[in-house]
């Protein structure tokens, strides 16, 4: 096996990992993540508790793996709505220009000279915290992105010989867009979904450390971070292993990511 | 085209953003799903302050009348009066603006320390193991969460090795300093994968380029070279770099000055989000996306000026 898919499917596999104990969380751990346990408050790692138990006596490690079946699948859902919504209006714009495309790409410019966390805070604060306000949030900033990588790739694709062939044979417009153009144009985003789902957990868990996230005392890495905050000197395991589950995500996601650059290039 | 004219160009092409951002700044009160006045004041309402607030907000006005005003205030500086303390939002940005502006400069200056120094060894030996080990470290780092990196840094340099303070913004000039070292650090460590990244695709360019080659042929030596040809431009590459994160740069701060308890900008909307005091998160929410354009503005004006390759046209 070469190198370049070792790294590929070490990604693959890391991630898979991660997610099969977080779907399975309920058979890995007798713990309630929300469980207190008043008499055994800030115990340090044991038979028991293997990474010791928080200030209100909740284990550690049940915790961190219910938090990842928070963070992952909200962070997955907040990149699947922007990459629908962008995608379709890159192609949109892309493909037909004129007054669409030049009212479109001026609502770009503006969302993007907005800094994502302030106006991701922002919005979580009109429209209230939780899982789907995060959602909302970060789609209403997100799609931008993949509106811009796939109408930059249609405005190449269109002029290509096989599409102006399609055109000649009579094919209505949605079906070329569909059949012909599409295929060929989402490799990219699909790549950077890959590093957007990052930016999305990290997001995630910044609006939960500002308690503007998934309201505790839900199990979510960035509520464990700020919560162990506290503690950090006696424990300093609470507040650190939250963020090293998200660097672990993030290094598989950009294995996963480079993979696919290099397998697309070919 | 000459300078002057691509300048004013430029300057003109900032006026639909500045219209989107005022129209965006303004739809944001109206996302809010049933009566704002009660969203807005939470457990705070009474009969008494949602009608008052009814009336600051203007919303029982037509739309287009509600945002003309609103634009009118703005010409005139005004971005409103805060709930909590009938404070003028733009004194009480200004008032903060210390704060954030160091955090902002120290998170700029030691990005770029950690990055140039790393871009250019990597770039230096395409493929060799140097560049594969510089090349890791934005596969990591991007992972990190930006209060992750606070906290870590809390505890090893200001708890465990106690060299700087780790919250506060302190009294005077040095004491500033200190305070928003490990801030900044955490800003520069999370914006180096990107930077890195960046900085050495430029630099493999510039290391391609014909002038380097001319300069290595007349028998300057490699470090003469990098020194004299190569890191000036390598400077200037930074620089745009770092214009096109400004964005993310300035949305960092917001978050570490949370962590760090500085009192800048960021925390001013945080505070102002748990008083559920909406003018301030609307006023910040404004002054840093016009403060995102105008940085985009001076960097491009400064690329412009300083590298005759930019096409004016």
């Amino acid at each position: 096996m070469k190198a370049k898919n070792f790294s590929f499917y070490f990604g693959i596999g890391l991630l898979s990992f991660i997610v099969l104990v977080a779907a399975f969380a309920p058979w890995l751990t007798h713990y309630d993540p929300i469980g207190q346990d008043l008499l055994h408050t800030l115990a340090s790692p044991n038979s028991h508790h293997w990474l010791g138990t928080d200030n209100l006596g909740r284990d550690v490690l049940t915790r961190i793996i219910y938090g990842a079946r928070i963070d992952l699948s909200i962070g997955v859902l907040a990149v699947l709505f922007p990459f629908i919504l962008g995608t379709t209006l890159g192609l949109i714009s892309g493909w037909r220009g004129g007054w669409f495309d030049a009212i479109l790409m001026r609502i770009v410019d503006t969302t993007i000279a907005f800094p994502f966390y302030v106006l991701a805070i922002a919005l979580v604060f009109v429209v209230g915290a939780g899982p789907k306000s995060i959602i909302i949030a970060i789609s209403l900033v997100g799609w931008v992105a993949y509106c811009r990588i796939i109408r930059a790739a249609v405005l190449v694709a269109k002029e290509l010989d096989y599409v102006h062939a399609a055109k000649l044979s009579g094919l209505p417009t949605g079906r070329i867009l569909r059949r012909h153009i599409l295929p060929n144009v989402i490799s990219q985003a699909i790549v950077f979904s890959m590093s957007d789902i990052v930016l999305s957990i990290l997001a995630i868990v910044s609006l939960g450390y500002l308690g503007l996230g998934v309201p505790i005392p839900t199990a979510e890495w960035g509520s464990m971070i700020q919560e162990g905050q506290a503690y950090i000197l006696q424990q300093w395991w609470i507040p650190t292993i939250p963020g090293i589950m998200v660097v672990i995500v993030g290094f598989s996601l950009s294995l996963i990511g480079d993979g696919l650059v290099k397998r697309l290039n070919k | 085209m000459n300078f002057l004219s691509y300048a004013g160009k430029r300057l003109l092409q900032v006026i639909p953003a500045l219209f989107g951002i005022s129209v965006a700044v303004f739809t944001l009160v109206h996302l809010i799903p049933g009566d704002p006045a009660d969203v807005l004041l939470g457990q705070t309402a009474t009969p008494a302050r949602t009608k008052i607030l009814h009336h600051t907000l203007g919303i029982d006005r037509p739309i287009l009348v509600q945002y003309f005003s609103f634009l009118n205030h703005l010409f005139h500086g005004s971005l409103g009066t805060s709930f909590y303390d009938r404070l003028s939002v733009t004194s009480l940005i200004a008032g903060r603006l210390q704060a954030s502006a160091f955090l902002l400069v120290g998170g700029i200056l030691l990005s770029i320390l950690i990055s140039l120094p790393l871009a250019v060894l990597a770039a230096s030996k395409e493929g060799a193991v140097r560049d594969q080990a510089v090349r890791v470290i934005p596969i990591i780092g991007l992972g990190m969460p930006q209060v992750w990196i606070g906290i870590e840094l809390i505890l090893l340099l200001g708890l465990k090795v106690k060299l700087f303070p780790v919250s506060g913004f302190g009294e005077t000039f040095l004491e500033h300093v200190r305070s928003v070292f490990l801030p900044s650090l955490s800003i520069a460590i999370g914006l180096s994968p990107i930077l890195i990244r960046s900085l050495r695709a430029s630099m493999l360019d510039i290391l391609d380029a014909d002038f380097v080659l001319t300069a290595r042929s007349k028998g300057l030596s490699r470090a003469r070279v990098t020194i004299s040809h190569v890191l000036r431009n390598a400077i200037i590459a930074s620089v745009t770099v770092l214009g096109v994160n400004i964005a993310y740069l300035i949305g960092s701060t917001v978050i570490v000055e949370r962590v760090f308890a500085i009192p800048g900008t960021g925390s001013l909307m945080i505070d102002a989000i748990g008083r559920r005091d909406y003018p301030i998160v609307q006023g910040v929410t404004l002054f840093f996306a016009v403060a995102v354009v105008v940085v985009n503005l001076i960097t491009d004006l400064i690329h412009a000026a300083l590298d005759p390759r930019v096409s004016l046209g």
